[in-house]
Parts: structure tokens; sequence; C-alpha cells
């Protein structure tokens, strides 16, 4: 046990135990907190596994955006100090016995899998080779789905917009007009 | 580095994506079932990225993969939350129970 090995038990406590009171906190506010704590464990787990890039653009897009966007929407449409209701006891049985047998069915997978692991190569994961890649537009460059990302991006936002847009008394009137 | 294998980091992952099945199954309330989905989908980002680094570390497709899995997982959540709160103005609740009129 050397202390590489002690961080990535620590990380992995961190992340289950923060996951697992982020879907049972029945404050939801507190819920949200609990799923930002899970994110910065997985954030550190990159770290862990030394691909910094993934790491930070996990804690930039995770922590920074998602999670605000979260907390931001609990503050829009509810009372964030209230109690939510408690699950039916048998549905949280049956939910508790899929997901724990679930669990079960694949850890015996993994556990008799042998993954032949090859650790000779260097693994180089710097930010310079990863933009290379990605702007690159030979066969293994993914130029196309940057771009096809980029529109998705686009089409995602003028959506969000339209579709959380108040109607204004205008619009109203015209789709009373247009119901007679 | 090289002393935790592999599998203890699919375990996690694992034990990570079903922790958010649960929450999907249990939670009635919209906020905190994409809070599940989020969590499942970061479970499988880490499965990409330790794919990567143990198995093939001369490639980085991996990486790759769990980029646009968070562009992707970051539209999703921004669509997903304008859907809540246009279904907050027009039923004052984000309960899934409460919105059943395309019920059949």
């Amino acid at each position: 046990m050397n202390t590489s090995a002690i961080l990535f038990y620590a990380i992995a406590t961190l992340i289950l135990g923060a996951a697992l009171l982020a879907v049972t906190s029945l404050k939801i506010f507190r819920s949200a907190i609990w799923l930002l704590f899970s994110l910065v464990g997985i954030a550190a787990l990159y770290f862990w596994m030394q691909v910094e890039f993934i790491a930070a653009i996990q804690i930039v897009v995770y922590v920074g955006g998602i999670v605000v966007l979260i907390i931001f929407s609990i503050f829009l449409t509810q009372q964030s100090g209230n109690k939510m209701a408690k699950p039916a006891r048998p549905k949280i049985i049956f939910s508790a016995l899929a997901a724990l047998l679930g669990t079960a069915f694949t850890f015996n997978l993994i556990n008799h899998y042998g993954f032949n692991t090859v650790s000779a190569q260097p693994f180089n994961s710097s930010v310079s080779e990863i933009g290379t890649q990605m702007l690159s537009t030979t066969s293994h460059g993914f130029i196309l789905p940057f771009e096809v990302v980029s529109m998705l991006l686009l089409a995602a936002m003028v959506g969000c917009i339209v579709i959380a847009m108040k109607p204004t008394s205008a619009d109203i009137v015209h789709l009373n007009k247009k119901e007679d | 580095m090289n002393e935790i294998p592999l599998t203890h980091i699919l375990f996690v992952s694992t034990a990570l994506f079903f922790i958010g099945m649960y929450g999907l199954f249990t939670r009635r309330n919209l906020i905190t079932m994409l809070m599940s989905i989020e969590l499942m989908l970061n479970s499988v980002n880490i499965n990409f990225v330790a794919f990567n680094k143990y198995l093939f570390p001369d490639k980085l497709d991996g990486l790759f993969f769990s980029l646009f899995i968070i562009t992707i997982a970051a539209a999703e959540a921004a669509v997903a939350i304008a859907i809540i709160i246009n279904l907050y103005r027009s039923h004052q609740s984000i309960d899934v129970d409460d919105a059943t009129e395309m019920k059949f």
C-alpha cells in the first residue's frame, strides 16, 4: 500500500459516498451540493490518472457549468429548504435490489474477464497532442465531430432560449386568434 | 501508479453507474433525476479514460470520446433545464407524477 494506492481509495470513497448522498438526500439543495462533491472527486480521479486536460474540462464544464445551472433551476422552480416526499418503501426496496444485482453481476464479469494491460508504452495525453489530433484532417483526426458538436451546441443554445422564453401578450393574442 | 489494477477503477465506475440508476428509479423530481443522469454519464467517462490509459496507451480515442460526451451532456442539461422551467410555468410543479396529460 503506497501513497498512490491510498490516494486512489480515498478518492473512490469520496466519489461513491457523495454520489450515494446525492441520490438519497431529501433536501434538493443538499443533493445538488453532494453532486458537486462527487463531480470534484471524479475530477480528482482524472488528476490521479494523469489526464490533466480531461480533469480541467471536468471542473470547468461540470462543476462550473452544470451544477451552477442545476442550482439556478432549483432556486427558480421550488423552495430549496423544503423536504421532498420520501419515496414509497416497496419502490426503494426494488430499486435497491435491482441496483445491487446489477452491481454484483457487473463486478463478477469484470473480475473474470482478463484484461491484458500494456504498461510498457508511455501514455502521452499532453494538451498539444490532443489539440493536434482534434483539429487534424487526416484519417485519425476529429475535425468533423468537432464541427458537428459546435453546431449541436449552437442548436441547443437557440432551442433553450426558445423553450424557456416567456410568451409575450402579443403571442397569446395571436394564439387565441388561431384557435378561433 | 501501476499497483492499482484496471479492474478497481472499473469497480468504482460500475458502482457509480448503479448509484445513478438507483436515483433515477426512486426520485420523482425532474431536477434530481437529471442529477442521477449526470452521475451515470460521468461513470461512462471514467470507463473511457481508464480503458484508454491502461489498454491502448498509444492512442487518444478514449479521451476524445469522453470530451465529446462532456460536451453533449452540457447541451443536454441545458435543454432539460429549459424544459423543466417551461413545465414549472404550466404545472407549478416539476414532479413527474403531476405531468400526466400524455399518459394513455
